[in-house]
């Protein structure tokens, strides 16, 4: 029988096996301040060194400021985790982009820009939307600080086999329609925990048409999902994006990969054990209403009543979810208005995403009741969108344009809303508290963020397409 | 690390689904560079009524005076979904909870808590909504976890739980997974070997 593309890529990575438990290599390993620090002092006390700082690379981006260069801009317990990777990765010799280098920003950005993700790799990272490599066509996830203690030391990883899921969405996208409005309508088919035990493969036809970057977008909320990763077969949309970076392979390597990258691709008979179908014409732009992922509608549907589900459990958070959010069933969220507008994140703060932010951005002028700030995820980014000019569309329109990291996704920083503060937000998690303790965060695409930003409201981002 | 084995106490009930590590353990308290002192910030948000955590919320189940103590937390389906951070099982083994009883859990969470000695059971949801009317009749309910024989009891029920026999083992034995696997060095070294050259 045929094998899935995990299948594939987990069985090309066994090291051992003991019963269910599959020691699997690990390519590549993402690092971060906030997750690491334990990890490194596990390592110490137990005389361990890092054994493959080459495939090691880390990077600040939660806990630091958007507004200042200083680590200890956010206070000093923020300077202490930030001052402890740079010593941790000096220590055992690990390549770290710190802020002020040309190479740094959140990590899920910086990865792919520099060419360290590549299809069929294994890539971890002790936060859970590692998931954004997938879209490379590499087994990517999140892990726990013990577990990036255990691969720092012997660059495997212990894993059970996940199942395979394939979501498949054929079709074309309506304009103004985004890849954050592909995943959002995902998770709201199949819940916030519809995924869980599974890793996603993401197929057909509205897929393959997506550039890479609309690809992380897909498979950064994998997670959100419960997914314990999400997958797309890599094709040439993958390679052209991959070719010439910085950490790619060139010249004769650069053809012995591609040869191996071309058997990276679910066989025909493969099994999944589950299928999920969606057509690319039913997605519109999205927004989410309640504080999960899965609580999400179409801008031109109405907030559900709790009685809509049969569920009790279900029934049960979306009352909790209402009460939080200070909405009512069958509420038009286009009559609701927002304090604050995010754009940024690992799932939304790329060149395409700023661009498409721009666009709308740069037909009117952010309402006076409103705090709009603009975050580009990494020094490439920022660079990039002032080449282009970006910078001005969003300060001219009344956006703030800040320092790349994580900012408000989960503002570990100052970048923190107050109790009854509602958000549209390009982030991940609409959690209750995630942006600040009794803030509401909605989540929507960077056209739908902008949108909101300019009327005030939220408001069908299609109006802004010509 | 040592092992665990038995399990015993009373159960705080937390009725509620798809409960998140911000709530567990929200961000301003993962900016620590230890593994400790992170009990006394668990459930932050839903715990205290002010930021300064002077305040405690009465309505939360966790403060009311029976539930204190208490070293296992009942709960219903996806419990630990979100972030990776493992500063949520350090919270709640800090806070003093041994075992987690769920519908479902997300599974980074899960993997978290077997790394740390916490004990995660999944059960059907009509035996988690038996436990919950159990310990709503008699909240100082009395319940027994085996681990070894993977059972809990209660009054006079006996539930049987599945866990993946690796998974057991190393909680059983509180194993070093680190040094384990360290055992199995030729066996990675002859598969870095064999890696692909560009990688």
């Amino acid at each position: 029988m045929g094998k899935t593309l995990y299948e594939k890529i987990v069985d090309a990575h066994l090291v051992d096996s003991i019963g269910e438990d599959l020691l699997l290599y690990i390519d590549r390993h993402l690092i971060h301040e906030v997750t690491t620090p334990q990890a490194f002092a596990g390592l110490d006390e137990k005389n361990r060194k890092v054994r493959r700082p080459d495939l090691t690379f880390g990077t600040m981006d939660h806990s630091i400021s958007t507004r200042s260069l200083a680590l200890d801009a956010c206070g000093p317990q923020n300077a202490l985790q930030l001052n402890t990777l740079a010593v941790n990765c000096a220590r055992h010799g690990i390549e770290l982009y710190p802020v002020g280098h040309k190479n740094q920003g959140i990590v899920h950005v910086i990865g792919p820009q520099l060419g360290l993700i590549q299809p069929g790799m294994t890539v971890v990272c002790g936060d859970s939307h590692t998931a954004t490599h997938g879209a490379f066509g590499a087994l990517a996830f999140g892990i726990g600080t013990s577990q990036v203690e255990h691969v720092l030391a012997t660059q495997t990883l212990k894993q059970s086999r996940a199942k395979n899921m394939r979501v498949s969405i054929e079709g074309k996208l309506g304009l103004g329609v985004t890849a954050k409005d592909i995943i959002l309508a995902i998770i709201g088919k199949i819940g916030h925990a519809g995924a869980t035990g599974h890793v996603i493969e993401y197929a057909g036809s509205a897929i393959r048409s997506l550039s890479m970057e609309e690809r992380m977008t897909v498979c950064n909320m994998s997670i959100e999902a419960g997914a314990k990763a999400g997958l797309i077969a890599p094709d040439e949309t993958t390679y052209a994006y991959i070719k010439g970076k910085e950490f790619a392979p060139s010249g004769e390597n650069w053809d012995k990969a591609l040869s191996f990258w071309h058997t990276l691709f679910s066989d025909d008979d493969a099994k999944f054990d589950t299928l999920v179908k969606l057509k690319a014409e039913d997605i519109a732009p999205q927004i989410t209403w309640g504080t999960n992922p899965g609580q999400v509608v179409a801008v031109t549907e109405a907030v559900p009543s709790p009685d809509d589900f049969a569920d009790p459990i279900v029934k049960a958070s979306a009352i909790k979810a209402l009460k939080y959010m200070a909405l009512e069933p069958g509420q038009k969220l286009t009559d609701v208005d927002v304090s604050h507008v995010f754009i940024g994140s690992c799932t939304n703060s790329r060149i395409e995403d700023l661009r498409a932010a721009a666009a709308v951005a740069k037909q009117g002028k952010v309402k006076d009741s409103v705090t709009a700030i603009v975050v580009p995820g990494s020094v490439a980014v920022k660079e990039q969108a002032e080449a282009e000019a970006l910078d001005k569309i969003f300060i001219d329109a009344g956006f703030e344009w800040r320092l790349p990291g994580c900012s408000m996704c989960l503002g570990m920083n100052d970048d923190v809303l107050n109790e009854g503060d509602r958000c549209a937000s390009t982030s991940n998690r609409n959690f209750e508290g995630r942006q600040g303790r009794g803030a509401r965060t909605h989540l929507v695409s960077p056209e739908m963020a902008a949108a909101a930003a300019i009327e005030g409201r939220f408001t069908d981002a299609r109006r802004f397409k010509s | 690390m040592s092992g665990i084995s038995q399990i015993s106490g009373r159960a705080a009930p937390l009725d509620q689904a798809n409960v998140d590590t911000d709530q567990i353990i929200p961000k301003q308290f993962l900016t620590g560079v230890t593994r400790s002192g992170y009990g006394k910030h668990l459930f932050h948000d839903w715990r205290y009524l002010d930021k300064n955590e002077s305040v405690l919320n009465p309505d939360f189940s966790l403060n009311q005076g029976v539930h204190k103590g208490a070293t296992i937390l009942l709960t219903r389906e996806n419990f630990g979904c979100g972030s990776s951070r493992e500063h949520a099982p350090w919270a709640l083994a800090d806070y003093g909870f041994e075992a987690i009883i769920a519908v479902s859990f997300a599974d980074i969470f899960y993997g978290n808590c077997i790394n740390n000695q916490l004990l995660p059971i999944a059960l059907s949801s009509a035996q988690v909504q038996a436990l919950f009317e159990a310990v709503s009749a008699s909240p100082d309910l009395e319940i027994s976890i085996d681990l070894p024989e993977q059972t809990i009891n209660f009054d006079d029920t006996s539930f049987n739980f599945d866990i993946a026999e690796h998974h057991k083992h190393n909680l059983i034995k509180g194993l070093d997974a680190i040094g384990q696997t360290l055992e199995l060095d030729s066996k990675i070294s002859a598969f870095e070997g064999k890696r692909q050259i560009w990688l």
